[in-house]
């Protein structure tokens, strides 16, 4: 074990996979040499070589299309898009292509890429860098999306994605990359796409985040402990498909629902989320199920990201009113 | 101050062995191939001609769907097809079915294509292509893609991809081209310039005087070449190959071509968009009757061998429908595990909707 960020452990993912199979190619603007502008790739051009780790012109559509490519000849590429509000340049690549691939092709051929991507608020970035797209590929039948919120839960689940036969990607929260540490198994493991985890047993009301609005979430739940209010914390990790097993088993017990995520209101995931809620488990319900998102404004200039960026307190605010319906 | 456009165009003068009443007026480029290559190559152009008119008539009958015209452009699409190995990889545009055919798609597959069914787009074992692209520019990326990974395997072969002359105003285009031009992959891009995208000419797509000058801002070779002609647009596409698989990286080829047919056969109607003046000026060059006029100079072509390719062409194309026909029709549930290796348990769940409702 080893005390590692989710920038670390997300490196230590794609060395683990660039050594268990040569087909794992990643591929990039500034991946290579500089590795990456997030470090995420630091020294394994250096271990693998330019063949196997490279830099790309800049140019997000041709990234995403070249891993198709390169998965006719039998490659498992790891492209990685810069920032993820680039994700329009390369929106035919990834909805319209890679993911109908097996589809398109009668099950004669597929498209095992892991597309790594970082997002999320709270670090001051510049215009179109911190947007929570991850709703825009979750609607796109033949995608995964896959949400860490954590360095243990991250390395396990890029090792899964880079295995996955089918496009995956993967996106990183940036205020999580460095903000803690955790242990981290320096072998290998992998978390499997498709499973929620608990992160903290309650049995009044269930709160469903992902990505940054976890650890968001678990301080709400130890802010409404105090008035005696016990919060169950599920962690999605997958964001699409949805693990709603874990889901309604945890709406059963609680009877109370809070949906949480830091893209805006009409976006990210929540509204599908409490869907399947509702036609699921209707009758398990004491209250409306209600979701803290960001309000639906085109993402806020930089410093207005505090005043609108979904926190602890907003959270704890709609359970009350939960609580109280 | 020092311009350069002149000087650049001057570069890309259209190359071209037969002329319209196919003599050959290139001798030093004239490409090897035998007689039997040679015959074989007619058989093919009358072969396609055929199943263009019968495509037309069929999807007339409701008995095609989407449907894409190509006479006209059989020497554009076959020239250089016929240059390719079996191991090469086709990245085809909406329209070039015939190279997939060629390759060795199954003509009853290429008619479920048209239709829309999944076994359509199922290569058969040894054809290394995908199913033609509807996303205009797409396969310029992709192409550059399937190229790295051949050189990085070490293989010698190429990807070919084509596009007409609207699709080289797509960012995707110039990407494909600089990403194959930055990796010195194999990749051959064609453009198949027939002067129009659906009712929009040529000069109001660029103020580019050539299409293959594109090439220099990829820093790539560029070749415009007389796509009527298909001695000349196989020497070509011979050529790229050649220097491709030699690592010497990827060429553009632009092929001057025309559609004799309307853009596709959803309704469009040519007749709102082009003069008879410009039919008829195009259908002087057409490549069929070009290079029927060559071999009957060689004494390797005679009305009979034609007539024989025709009734082969017919007959096997009424086959062809006749197994479409048969294809069994497509399921919910097929399209459903045609999805992932694995169903996301959304999808279980939907199949087993679906397998109940298919079961009453």
């Amino acid at each position: 074990m080893a005390q590692m960020t989710m920038i670390q452990a997300i490196t230590d993912a794609l060395r683990t996979e660039l050594k268990n199979d040569e087909n794992v190619l990643v591929f990039g603007e500034d991946v290579g040499q500089n590795g990456g502008v997030f470090r995420a790739t630091e020294g394994l051009q250096d271990e693998f070589g330019e063949e196997r780790v490279f830099d790309t012109p800049l140019a997000e559509s041709a990234i995403a299309g070249i891993a198709i490519g390169l998965a006719t000849q039998g490659y498992r590429p790891v492209p990685e898009i810069q920032f993820f509000g680039f994700v329009y340049e390369a929106m035919d690549a990834i909805n319209g292509q890679m993911a109908r691939l097996r589809y398109r092709t009668g099950n004669t051929m597929n498209a095992p890429i892991t597309i790594r991507a970082p997002f999320g608020g709270g670090v001051h970035t510049p215009e179109l860098h911190a947007d929570s797209l991850e709703g825009l590929i979750a609607q796109q039948p033949g995608m995964k999306v896959v949400i860490p919120s954590n360095p243990y839960d991250a390395k396990g689940l890029l090792i899964s994605a880079i295995r996955d036969n089918d496009p995956v990607v993967f996106l990183e929260h940036m205020k999580l990359y460095r903000s803690f540490r955790e242990e981290v198994p320096e072998e290998e493991y992998t978390v499997e796409l498709g499973k929620a985890n608990v992160k903290r047993e309650g049995t009044d009301v269930t709160l469903i985040a992902y990505g940054a609005m976890v650890q968001a979430s678990i301080k709400a739940a130890e802010e409404l402990e105090k008035n005696g209010i016990q919060a169950e914390v599920i962690d999605l990790r997958t964001v699409m498909p949805i693990d709603m097993e874990t889901i309604i088993e945890s709406v059963k017990k609680t009877n109370r629902v809070v949906v949480v995520q830091e893209a805006q209101r009409q976006a990210g995931m929540a509204s599908q989320i409490v869907t399947e809620i509702q036609e699921r488990a209707i009758l398990h319900l004491e209250a409306p199920i209600l979701r803290v998102a960001a309000p639906d404004t085109v993402y806020a200039f930089t410093q207005a990201e505090e005043v609108w960026l979904p926190n602890y307190e907003d959270i704890v605010e709609k359970v009350n009113k939960v609580m109280n319906f | 101050m020092k311009r350069t456009l002149e000087n650049a165009e001057n570069e890309f003068q259209t190359f071209q062995i037969l002329n319209e009443e196919g003599e050959v007026v290139n001798e030093k480029d004239m490409p090897e191939l035998s007689d039997d290559e040679l015959k074989e190559l007619m058989t093919r152009m009358v072969y396609t001609r055929i199943l263009d008119q019968r495509s037309i008539a069929l999807n007339r009958q409701g008995r095609l769907g989407f449907y894409a015209p190509t006479a006209g452009q059989e020497a554009s699409q076959l020239g250089t097809q016929f240059a390719l190995e079996q191991e090469d990889f086709i990245l085809p545009a909406y329209r070039d079915v015939p190279q997939l055919i060629w390759q060795g798609l199954p003509l009853y597959q290429a008619f479920l294509f048209s239709r829309g069914h999944y076994h359509g787009n199922q290569m058969p074992e040894g054809v290394h292509a995908f199913s033609p692209q509807i996303i205009i520019g797409a396969q310029y990326t992709q192409a550059a893609g399937v190229a790295m990974g051949m050189k990085k395997r070490g293989k010698k072969n190429v990807a070919i991809t084509y596009t007409g002359d609207g699709g080289t105003s797509q960012g995707d285009f110039y990407e494909g081209m600089n990403f194959a031009g930055a990796f010195k992959a194999p990749a051959i891009f064609v453009v198949q310039n027939n002067r129009f995208a659906i009712s929009v000419p040529v000069d109001k797509q660029t103020a580019a005087k050539t299409l293959a000058q594109k090439a220099v801002a990829a820093g790539i070779e560029g070749i415009q070449v007389d796509g009527m002609d298909v001695l000349a647009v196989y020497a070509a596409t011979k050529d790229a190959r050649e220097r491709a698989v030699n690592g010497e990286g990827p060429t553009l080829i632009e092929t001057l071509t025309y559609r004799y047919g309307a853009h596709t056969m959803a309704g469009d109607d040519p007749t709102r968009y082009r003069t008879d003046e410009l039919d008829t000026e195009w259908e002087k060059k057409d490549p069929i009757v070009r290079f029927r006029k060559y071999l009957e100079g060689k004494g390797l072509w005679t009305e009979e061998q034609e007539n024989e390719v025709t009734e082969k062409a017919k007959a096997e194309i009424k086959e062809a429908i006749k197994k479409a026909d048969e294809q069994p029709k497509q399921k919910v549930t097929d399209l459903i595990s045609n999805m992932y290796e694995k169903l996301p348990v959304h999808l279980e769940e939907q199949m087993e909707e679906y397998k109940a409702k298919e079961s009453k």
